[in-house]
């Protein structure tokens, strides 16, 4: 495994004061909270930076730590050191603890800790007694805006404490198959009761799996609502006409008015994101002119000119 | 060891779905009394009757309620911080969506002498 040196990951010196490690450690809290950053590591970060704190703010397990010596480099091999069943104190955590933590920090503090996904705990659901209640896990679900429209399935895997006959705390890969309803949006979850860490003597914990929509090449989502901006030609605006849209459900026919411009939206209703109240969908019309690249196309553009000879488009500029 | 389970549906957490103030408290892990709070706050909207024996909640407050904890209980705020840097969150990510959009709608910029 790999040794984790804790005062970089603070960005502290070794012999940095408590209020120093503190300070440190609230920052990058702050910094790194999965439910604050954007980084797409925060999570990793976060849990690191944790772990850093759960053994430096501790008098004792710093101690120990700067025990193994300071002549490690973080991502070094390490093997704990021959003999340290002996004199070695062991911690008692609980089982959402102990997965927080890598195996590094369980080979010095005890606790078969490693990663799984990033648990979180209710706060509420510590210190019940002896009866605890598992873990709460949440995923992360990038699904495709079609998947999104007309529902689907998902096979997920996911990596979880379990505990072993003998009580042990064990990390287990799980599939699960998930129908992911029809109609879900940007940031919604849905949670799987029951589906999250072993609870040990209290419930399992809870699944919850957030969606993320991945950018789609022509729409943009805003809640159940779809905006798609779609190329008519300066006749079509003009004259008025109608013209294929496509839509997630297929393609429709739209009735362009005569006399549209530019930026103009339409809106189709009930052609969004289906749910109880389906979301609409947003048409925003943008005129393309077809290329001036040859002699018959360019007189056709003159002759536009010369009948148009008296519209100023820039008038409201005072130009 | 892998293990498979098939199938497994879950409740989507929408507007729709309409969650009581025991289940609340328990997917939270918390008591009636800090749910209370949370209401009293402005964190949670209930509807529903006037008691918390009545309260119903959306399922998009479920979401909110867990990571207002979460934010408290990691970054050791108090309630009306949390309350306050989940506003804030909130404010910040729908800001971020508008900016895409607008970015979008963007055409490309044509350099000119």
């Amino acid at each position: 495994m790999e040794y984790k040196d804790y005062y970089k990951i603070l960005g502290v010196a070794r012999d940095a004061s408590a209020d120093e490690i503190k300070r440190a450690y609230r920052k990058l809290a702050r910094k790194y909270h999965p439910d604050v950053s954007k980084e797409p590591d925060a999570e990793t970060r976060f849990k690191e930076v944790n772990e850093a704190n759960e053994v430096l703010k501790d008098p004792d397990k710093r101690a120990q730590y700067d025990a193994l010596g300071s002549g490690w480099h973080a991502g070094d091999e390490f093997r704990p050191p021959p003999g340290s069943g002996g004199g070695r104190r062991e911690y008692e955590f609980s089982p959402e603890e102990a997965a927080r933590f890598s195996d590094f920090f369980a080979s010095i503090f005890g606790g078969a800790g490693r990663g799984a996904g990033f648990g979180d705990v209710p706060p509420g659901a510590r210190d019940r007694g002896f009866a605890r209640r598992g873990a709460d896990q949440t995923a992360r679900l990038r699904i495709s805006l079609e998947d999104a429209y007309h529902g689907s399935s998902r096979q997920l895997s996911l990596e979880m404490p379990e505990f072993d006959k003998d009580g042990r705390l064990q990390t287990r890969t799980r599939t699960l198959n998930v129908r992911i309803p029809a109609g879900v949006t940007e940031g919604q979850q849905i949670r799987l009761a029951g589906q999250g860490g072993p609870g040990m003597g209290g419930d399992n914990g809870d699944l919850y799996l957030e969606i993320e929509l991945m950018p789609h090449p022509i729409y943009r989502s805003e809640g159940r609502n779809i905006h798609l901006r779609l190329p008519i030609t300066p006749w079509e605006a003009a004259l008025g006409a109608t013209v294929p849209v496509p839509t997630l459900g297929g393609t429709v026919s739209l009735k362009i008015p005569p006399n549209s411009q530019s930026n103009q939206r339409l809106r189709l209703r009930g052609r969004g994101l289906p749910g109880k109240t389906p979301g609409d969908a947003f048409i925003e019309l943008e005129i393309v002119n077809p290329p001036a690249d040859a002699d018959a196309a360019r007189s056709a553009f003159e002759e536009l000119s010369k009948h148009f000879a008296g519209f100023n488009p820039r008038a409201r500029l005072g130009v | 060891m892998a293990q498979h389970e098939t199938g497994i549906e879950g409740v989507l957490l929408d507007e729709q779905t309409r969650v009581s103030i025991t289940e609340m408290t328990r997917v939270c892990g918390v008591s009636v009394e800090q749910v209370r709070l949370m209401v009293g706050e402005g964190l949670l909207q209930p509807g529903g009757g006037a008691g918390p024996d009545n309260w119903s909640f959306s399922g998009v407050e479920v979401r909110r309620a867990r990571r207002a904890l979460r934010l408290q209980h990691d970054l050791e705020l108090n309630l009306a911080g949390a309350a306050l840097a989940l506003e804030l969150l909130e404010e910040v990510e729908q800001l971020r969506r508008r900016v895409r959009a607008l970015e979008q709608q963007h055409g490309v910029i044509c350099e000119v002498d």
